[in-house]
């Protein structure tokens, strides 16, 4: 399953760095993070409920840059 | 400005008058370090409340922790020594108005593109069943309802017009500055701005499938398909600022150590001076920044101009593109017949035209239809009978007493007219009255206006092959390619030829940079388009397997817009390619520098800052290209 959500990141480098967490996270088939757009997108892997997976997201993105949000 | 960078901007000016201030005081000893913290706190406290949590969260390499150790450090450096505090606020300082800039270039660009790309419609004036009309939000009409549009509204949905006529902008689909004609009957797409007239639009479609749904989708998706230079620098970040502070690690440590052995001085302040000028350059913000600032200015730049890029990787690829391969019909020519030449014989043109036009009077064949447009007062008290279809050969009808036959050359020689072969390319159709030749008439698709300057502007710009697939005969194909001055034509190809076709060309290139861009009108060709290189679809609106396996939209079918794109492409990899070497490149400087003492805090930071602010520039400079 395939979804986008809204970020809020003030530097390039963290979007990136957010991305390589997400990427990192169980349940994330891969994100890609679009800093021009501010936009998360996730495919999950299958059997992994999106919200659950979202929550770990958030927490990784958190830890490689504490100045980040993403909605869902 | 965002509430965050209004606060952001009060502490700069703030901080940086404290600074100014103090400049101008004289005091001395610890109280001169409280005075100087106080600026220091103002602009960091952020930065060290960020490393902070760096520490926390161990990442070691985290940007803040990186700046605050890079100013703690040059503090206890100057308390140690003389008392400077001016370079590591003013550093301090330097990074926040560098994030500043950044933060607001990047949100001024995106508004700037997203204002360009300004068709989402706010609302749709519902006609319900009372005839009265409401305001709805437009993805709450119903496919077959009727929506009012007023003149300087936007049409929201895709629909057809059942009352009305007017005149639509579709500059902000097409690029198209002449307004078009509408009225009852026409289809029309939404994002257009109705101008002139009040029209009733019959919606044939839901808003989420409407066109300016599916632009808009595509556009804000385009840079989330990364290209490789985008790739490159995520790379290049993740070692760059690690190998940075590692090297400070060492600078700080293996000098003086060596000079301790070697029986000297170790100047211990001096090396960890310059480890901590090192740290000041560390961050990879002005590389990673501008990369996709410049593609996603690129991609909008070229969406005004009625260019829609599918990501920023098909951008660099079309760059690239070397070979260029052509769908005739639709592409190059306009994809309907009309009347290219008339050859009578005995009788002058117009009559002969005359005849052919009334016999076909009846008939619902293409070829009917253009006959009859060429002869504009077709529906005259001529009188027309006993029409009759001869299948697979023509038409045979009485005008005005006499028997006249039309059709191909099956026919003449069924009934033992004398018919006379012709050199034009197309389709011939002969006319016979009372078994007596009058002539032919050739039907051919024409092609269109433009195709000869676009295919002169690719070569211009660098395209060192032009080709040209299609089903016509060989003929008609090598006529069209002469006149509009194609390389290689492949005639007589059934849909599937032209898959291997362009298979063909693209193993047969000299290298893999060479990119082969292939250009139809989406009919028929959507295996071709995902086959090449790149796909470009012209004319696409409205038909959604085109937009789906195209990489590059043209809005509008004009073909002078491939030449467009590609310098489109050009310009954005040139400025990307500026960026990556100018940023590289003056970092890589200012750390040898570094090394040996040359460079200061001071012009590491402005190096840092400087370049960011010029790579940025640069970046937006891929939003102009309406005069390419």
């Amino acid at each position: 399953m395939k979804k986008s959500y809204k970020i809020y990141v003030d530097c390039a480098n963290c979007a990136n760095k957010m991305e390589a967490a997400a990427n990192k996270t169980r349940g994330v088939k891969s994100a890609v993070v679009n800093f021009m757009t501010l936009k998360m997108n996730v495919e999950f892997e299958d059997g992994f409920e999106p919200k659950e997976v979202m929550q770990e997201v958030k927490k990784n993105c958190k830890k490689v840059e504490d100045d980040c949000d993403i909605l869902f | 400005m965002s509430k965050k960078q209004k606060k952001n901007l009060v502490r700069i000016i703030i901080s940086s008058a404290l600074m100014i201030v103090l400049h101008f005081i004289e005091i001395n000893g610890f109280a001169r370090f409280v005075f100087y913290m106080i600026p220091y706190l103002i602009i960091g406290y952020d930065i060290l409340i960020k490393a902070f949590k760096g520490i926390k969260n161990r990442q070691a390499f985290d940007e803040s922790l990186l700046m605050a150790i890079a100013t703690i450090g040059a503090i206890a450096l100057a308390l140690y020594s003389k008392g400077d505090y001016t370079e590591a606020i003013a550093v301090m300082l330097f990074y926040q108005i560098g994030e500043w800039f950044q933060s607001y270039a990047v949100g001024k660009s995106r508004k700037n593109i997203s204002e360009l790309m300004d068709i989402r419609p706010d609302y749709a004036n519902l006609i319900n069943n009372n005839g009265q009309t409401e305001k709805v939000s437009p993805d709450d009409v119903e496919v077959g309802s009727v929506i009012l549009v007023q003149p300087g509204e936007k049409i929201p949905i895709d629909g057809v017009i059942v009352e009305g006529k007017s005149n639509l902008n579709t500059t902000a689909l097409t690029g198209e500055s002449l307004p078009k004609e509408v009225t009852i009957g026409d289809d029309v797409i939404s994002g257009c701005v109705n101008i002139s007239g009040v029209i009733k639009i019959k919606t044939s479609k839901e808003f989420s499938e409407s066109t300016v749904s599916k632009i808009l989708d595509l556009v804000e998706n385009a840079s989330s398909r990364k290209s490789k230079s985008e790739d490159f620098i995520t790379k290049f970040a993740r070692i760059y600022t690690p190998v940075v502070v590692l090297s400070a690690v060492m600078l700080a440590m293996v000098p003086p150590v060596f000079l301790i052995l070697s029986g000297s001085e170790p100047l211990w302040g001096n090396w960890i001076y310059r480890a901590l000028t090192f740290l000041v350059i560390s961050c990879p913000c002005a590389l990673v920044i501008s990369i996709p600032l410049s593609f996603f200015a690129g991609i909008g730049g070229a969406s005004k101009e009625g260019i829609l890029i599918k990501g920023s990787n098909y951008l660099e690829t079309l760059s690239l593109a070397k070979t260029v391969v052509f769908d005739k019909t639709g592409t190059l020519t306009k994809g309907v017949f009309q009347v290219a030449a008339i050859h009578p014989e005995k009788i002058d043109e117009n009559s002969l035209l005359h005849l052919a036009a009334h016999v076909e009077r009846y008939s619902t064949h293409p070829i009917a239809n253009s006959l009859r447009d060429a002869y504009p007062n077709e529906a005259d008290d001529c009188k027309v009978t006993d029409a009759e279809e001869i299948a697979g050969c023509g038409i045979k009808a009485l005008v005005n007493g006499d028997t006249v036959y039309v059709g191909n050359s099956k026919l003449m020689d069924s009934i033992g007219a004398k018919w006379s072969n012709c050199s034009s390319a197309g389709t011939i159709i002969h006319v016979a009255v009372n078994g007596v030749y009058a002539g032919h008439i050739v039907i051919s698709d024409v092609i269109k206006p433009v195709s000869k300057k676009a295919i002169s502007m690719l070569k211009k710009c660098g395209i060192t092959k032009t080709v040209m697939l299609t089903g016509d005969s060989k003929d008609t194909a090598e006529k069209v390619a002469e006149d509009v001055g194609i390389d290689i034509v492949y005639p007589e190809l059934l849909p599937a030829d032209k898959v291997s076709e362009i298979e063909r060309i693209i193993n047969g290139r000299k290298s893999e940079k060479e990119k082969v861009v292939f250009v139809g009108d989406g009919i028929n060709d959507a295996p071709v388009l995902s086959r090449a290189d790149i796909g470009i679809a012209m004319g696409a609106m409205g038909s959604d397997a085109a937009i789906e396996a195209a990489d590059v939209v043209l809005m509008d079918d004009n073909p002078i817009k491939i030449a467009k794109a590609i310098k489109i492409s050009r310009k954005c990899l040139r400025i990307v390619h500026q960026n990556i070497c100018f940023a590289i490149g003056i970092k890589v400087i200012c750390l040898i520098l570094g090394a040996f003492g040359i460079a200061n805090m001071w012009l590491a930071i402005f190096a840092d800052v400087g370049v960011m602010i010029l790579a940025i520039l640069n970046a937006v400079r891929a939003l102009f290209v309406k005069n390419l």
